[in-house]
């Protein structure tokens, strides 16, 4: 070992001096800092309020088409032509989100899920309209990625050039929905990020309302412990509907499953309708489809009455400007 | 050719055996497509081929079963190439194998100069696994293969299923999370880029969570780590199947030759030998420790040593495994012995966990032990989550086997995907309209033009009411009922005059069971909204592939033996 100048070993000493003073300062730096940010640990604030998607009323266009036939992809095309042609809820900046029901691992046949033709012909008008993009998703019951596929409608929509989300719930944003039964509850964000939003609905028995229609289709747009909503099953159907507010509802009821919904399974259980209606009433879509095929009416199912008093829409069906089409 | 070139040669199989065997791995899943409407969905690769052309596991299940299962026959081959090239599989192709290679030419104080050159030489305990696979066997002659623990490539499928690919998950996850959040600017879009291709091969959609994934990871971690100690220790000291090919290779042509005159006794041939097998020059070479790696020849600057294929071995040659009389015939009784002394315990017919629910498609508990090798591809595979390795829900020897637990995930009724890859049958390969049933077609006069077919079940769903919203506390839920897969429902509903705290009386719909519709699949105990214990769980009584397990008497039929 070499002997060190005395002012190599002062040097040495400075310098750890030094070392020591920085490493000292950082440490309580540091320290200060984090202990600045201790906070209890709260949900992130809730954010995205709801907006209405609604476009303009025009007196010269029906509020509600029937479409009946045998082609489900002719029954949108001409349905939304009727109504006024996509071009007059869709324009080249929006970003259009379509929610069809692929809510269970059930093949299309079974009626569960929502017909993947109609899907895919909402699809294509939206893009042909100008869309910016489309994107279709769910949040399903069942394995998504399995619902997805089974149902047909991931293809059938990817094919027909919309994005398809699948629902992560790491892409979910807490939301106060403002309801007077659901408050604060993660919102699938596709749905929040959308200018314009088509509920496509399929229309399914339900041991609970009787029928599952367009306003339950709602459901699929938000996380969490959504089975404990059954316990107030009317309120939060208008909870959501309330917040969702969409630009059109286009309920598929080419196969209409009768019984046994919502799962159905086996195709006995599903009867042939023909039958696609159209409408910028969501409420009205529902007693329609309510009344036709379970002859239900207002007072049995008191999520509609409760959506009236809501000012979502009218249950009395008959006094919209209704076209029917044979197709 | 050049030991040099051979060792090349040797590293690109490695390589390619070790990648598809990931591929395979990371598609034993939903295949993300259905080919057709109404179709089954199947998985599209042969992804259970290391496990059905494994030697080990057809023979043990060949001497537990009497039978060989599906693709089981595709062993044979591998056999016949080890009386060809004896250990050339563990070398070459085994992906365990290659992994315990990686990790053990990692550096490491222990093994280091003379030390490394003293750990490489032959020892007397390498024997072990010769023991290990006298148990395995005989254990198996006594109806259980749960020794197949051991077996490399079930070792292998299990820990990376349950518990390296979760972890990879969950950490890749984690880390494109916290990417994400970083003020990147437009840089973000290279963390998108990762994120999409990430997505798009080894992540998985939801993020899997297993029972006994620490333990099992822990054992996968420590076995890893003991190369670091000994090189190749579980193959040279463990692993069963290299036990087996070892005994065959005494057969093998592939010869070392030592060429003495050549040797200046450097000891390089001891540097990278894998096998600890001695090729080197004055000492016995044992070929049923060679995994026929090549290093020796491409280290040897002399050109000292050689591999002939004449089968004639060379001077210094021992070609049978050296066994002690003694530790063979307590392998012997100790297998003889363990089984029975395992099954005096109340795993397998005494009195049945309650919550022992197999996989659908599996065979009655006994024939499930005689095959179920605990690869866990079942677990890998299945889309919910369902099926996880068991502690001692079956006993002991049921250790790791798969449990569905309906509270993580339940069984879906058009998904057949755990009894496509089960390698054994300890699932039994199954149609989505055998899972199903289907129910019996009348003819106009109401004769039974169609026998109608029992659905599979895997248990039956009871109520607790004592924590069921309609009957405890007369709140409406139905959720069980909503979700119920079959047609008809086997949850009915039935309206019930309740009275609440203020003294009211309302209608709820209270729940209950028709347990000939029921199949077990646990959707309504998964979707039940009391979270922790539920309210409506399942158990496995009534399950198809037990006789015993039954509490319904059939229906037109004359009592069978219970």
């Amino acid at each position: 070992m070499s002997p060190r100048a005395p002012d190599d070993a002062r040097r040495q000493f400075l310098l750890r001096v030094l070392r020591i003073g920085a490493a000292s300062a950082g440490t309580i730096g540091l320290g200060a800092f984090l202990g600045g940010r201790s906070r209890r640990p709260e949900e992130g604030a809730a954010t995205g309020l709801g907006r209405d998607h609604a476009v303009a009323a025009n007196a010269a266009l029906p509020e509600m088409v029937v479409a009946q036939g045998p082609s489900p992809q002719l029954l949108v095309q001409k349905a939304i032509d009727d109504i006024g042609g996509m071009s007059r809820f869709v324009s080249a900046a929006d970003t259009v989100l379509i929610k069809p029901n692929i809510a269970w691992d059930r093949s299309a046949e079974e009626a569960a899920t929502t017909n993947p033709d109609v899907v895919a012909e909402l699809v294509r008008l939206c893009l042909a309209a100008g869309a910016r993009s489309v994107i279709v998703t769910d949040v399903s019951c069942n394995d998504a990625e399995s619902c997805f596929a089974r149902s047909g409608i991931a293809d059938a929509a990817r094919r027909a050039g919309a994005e398809v989300v699948l629902p992560d719930t790491r892409h979910m944003r807490q939301v106060d929905l403002k309801g007077g039964t659901l408050g604060v509850w993660p919102v699938l964000e596709p749905f929040l990020d959308a200018t314009k939003v088509i509920n496509v609905p399929i229309a399914k028995h339900h041991s609970l309302t009787g029928v599952t229609l367009g306003m339950k289709n709602w459901y699929g747009i938000i996380g969490g412990n959504r089975s404990r909503l059954h316990q107030r099953i009317h309120e939060s159907i208008v909870d959501l509907a309330a917040f969702a507010r969409p630009t059109l509802t286009v309920l598929d009821a080419n196969r209409v499953l009768m019984r046994n919904g919502p799962t159905g399974g086996g195709v006995d259980n599903v009867e042939q309708r023909n039958t696609v209606i159209v409408s910028t009433d969501q409420v009205a879509v529902d007693a329609y489809a309510a009344k036709a095929w379970w002859n239900l009416d207002v007072p049995r199912l008191r999520f509609l009455q409760l959506a009236e008093e809501r000012g979502l829409g009218r249950t009395d069906f008959a006094s919209l400007r209704t076209h029917v089409l044979q197709v | 050719m050049r030991g040099t070139t051979l060792r090349r040669l040797r590293l690109a199989s490695q390589i390619t055996f070790f990648l598809l065997f990931v591929f395979l791995l990371l598609r034993t899943e939903f295949p993300g497509s259905v080919r057709s409407a109404g179709a089954d969905v199947r998985v599209p690769y042969p992804v259970s081929l290391f496990l059905e052309t494994d030697p080990l596991v057809a023979l043990a299940t060949a001497l537990s079963t009497a039978s060989l299962y599906r693709h089981l026959l595709w062993a044979v081959p591998f056999v016949l190439l080890a009386l060809i090239v004896g250990r050339g599989f563990c070398g070459w192709m085994c992906p365990l194998g290659s992994l315990h290679h990686f990790v053990g030419s990692m550096k490491s104080e222990r093994k280091r100069g003379p030390k490394l050159l003293e750990s490489n030489r032959y020892k007397r305990w390498q024997s072990a696994k010769y023991y290990v696979l006298t148990v395995v066997l005989v254990m198996a002659l006594f109806g259980s293969v749960a020794g197949l623990l051991l077996d490399p490539l079930s070792f292998l499928v299990r820990s990376m299923a349950t518990a390296v690919l979760p972890v990879l998950n969950y950490g890749l996850r984690a880390s494109l999370d916290w990417a994400h959040e970083l003020p990147l600017g437009p840089a973000r879009v290279g963390v998108s880029g990762v994120a999409t291709v990430l997505d798009a091969t080894v992540l998985s959609f939801r993020q899997p969570h297993f029972h006994q994934a620490l333990a099992i990871g822990l054992l996968f971690a420590f076995v890893l780590v003991l190369n670091m100690r000994v090189t190749r220790f579980w193959c040279r000291a463990i692993c069963p199947l290299g036990a087996m090919l070892g005994v065959v290779s005494r057969w093998s042509f592939v010869q070392l030759q030592k060429h003495d005159e050549k040797c200046n006794d450097c000891k390089r041939c001891e540097l990278h030998c894998q096998g600890g097998d001695d090729p080197i020059p004055g000492a016995i070479w044992r070929k049923a420790e060679c995994h026929l790696c090549m290093n020796c020849l491409g280290d040897c600057p002399e050109g000292g040593l050689s591999f002939t294929w004449s089968g004639r071995p060379g001077k210094q040659t021992r070609e049978t495994p050296q066994l002690q009389r003694r530790a063979v015939v307590t392998s012997l009784v100790a297998g003889a012995v363990g089984l029975p002394l395992l099954r005096t315990g109340p795993g397998v017919k005494a009195a049945g966990d309650p919550l022992l629910i197999r996989p659908p498609g599996s065979v009655d508990e006994e024939h499930f032990l005689d095959r179920c090798i605990r690869c866990g591809d079942c677990m890998k595979v299945c889309p919910n989550n369902a099926l996880h390795p068991a502690l001692f829900e079956a006993g002991v020897e049921g250790l790791w086997s798969p449990v569905l637990v309906p509270r993580i995930g339940y069984c879906e009724p058009n998904c057949t995907l755990c009894t496509q890859v089960c390698p054994t049958g300890a699932i039994w390969e199954m149609t989505v309209a055998e899972k199903i049933g289907s129910p019996a077609r009348m003819a106009p006069d109401g004769t039974v033009q169609q026998p109608g077919r029992d659905p599979n079940r895997i248990g039956t769903a009871f109520y607790d009411r004592g924590r069921c919203l309609p009957w405890a506390m007369g709140i409406e839920c139905i959720v069980c009922e909503e979700w119920c897969p079959t047609s008809p429902k086997a949850i009915y509903l039935v309206p019930a005059q309740v009275t609440d705290a203020t003294g009211q009386t309302k209608t709820v719909r209270q729940p209950y069971v028709e347990p000939k519709r029921c199949t077990g699949c646990g959707a309504c105990e998964f979707a039940c909204p009391i979270k922790g214990r539920p309210a409506v769980y399942v158990t496995s009584a009534g399950e198809s592939r037990s006789k015993a397990n039954q509490f319904l008497l059939p229906e037109n039929q004359p009592l069978q033996r219970s």
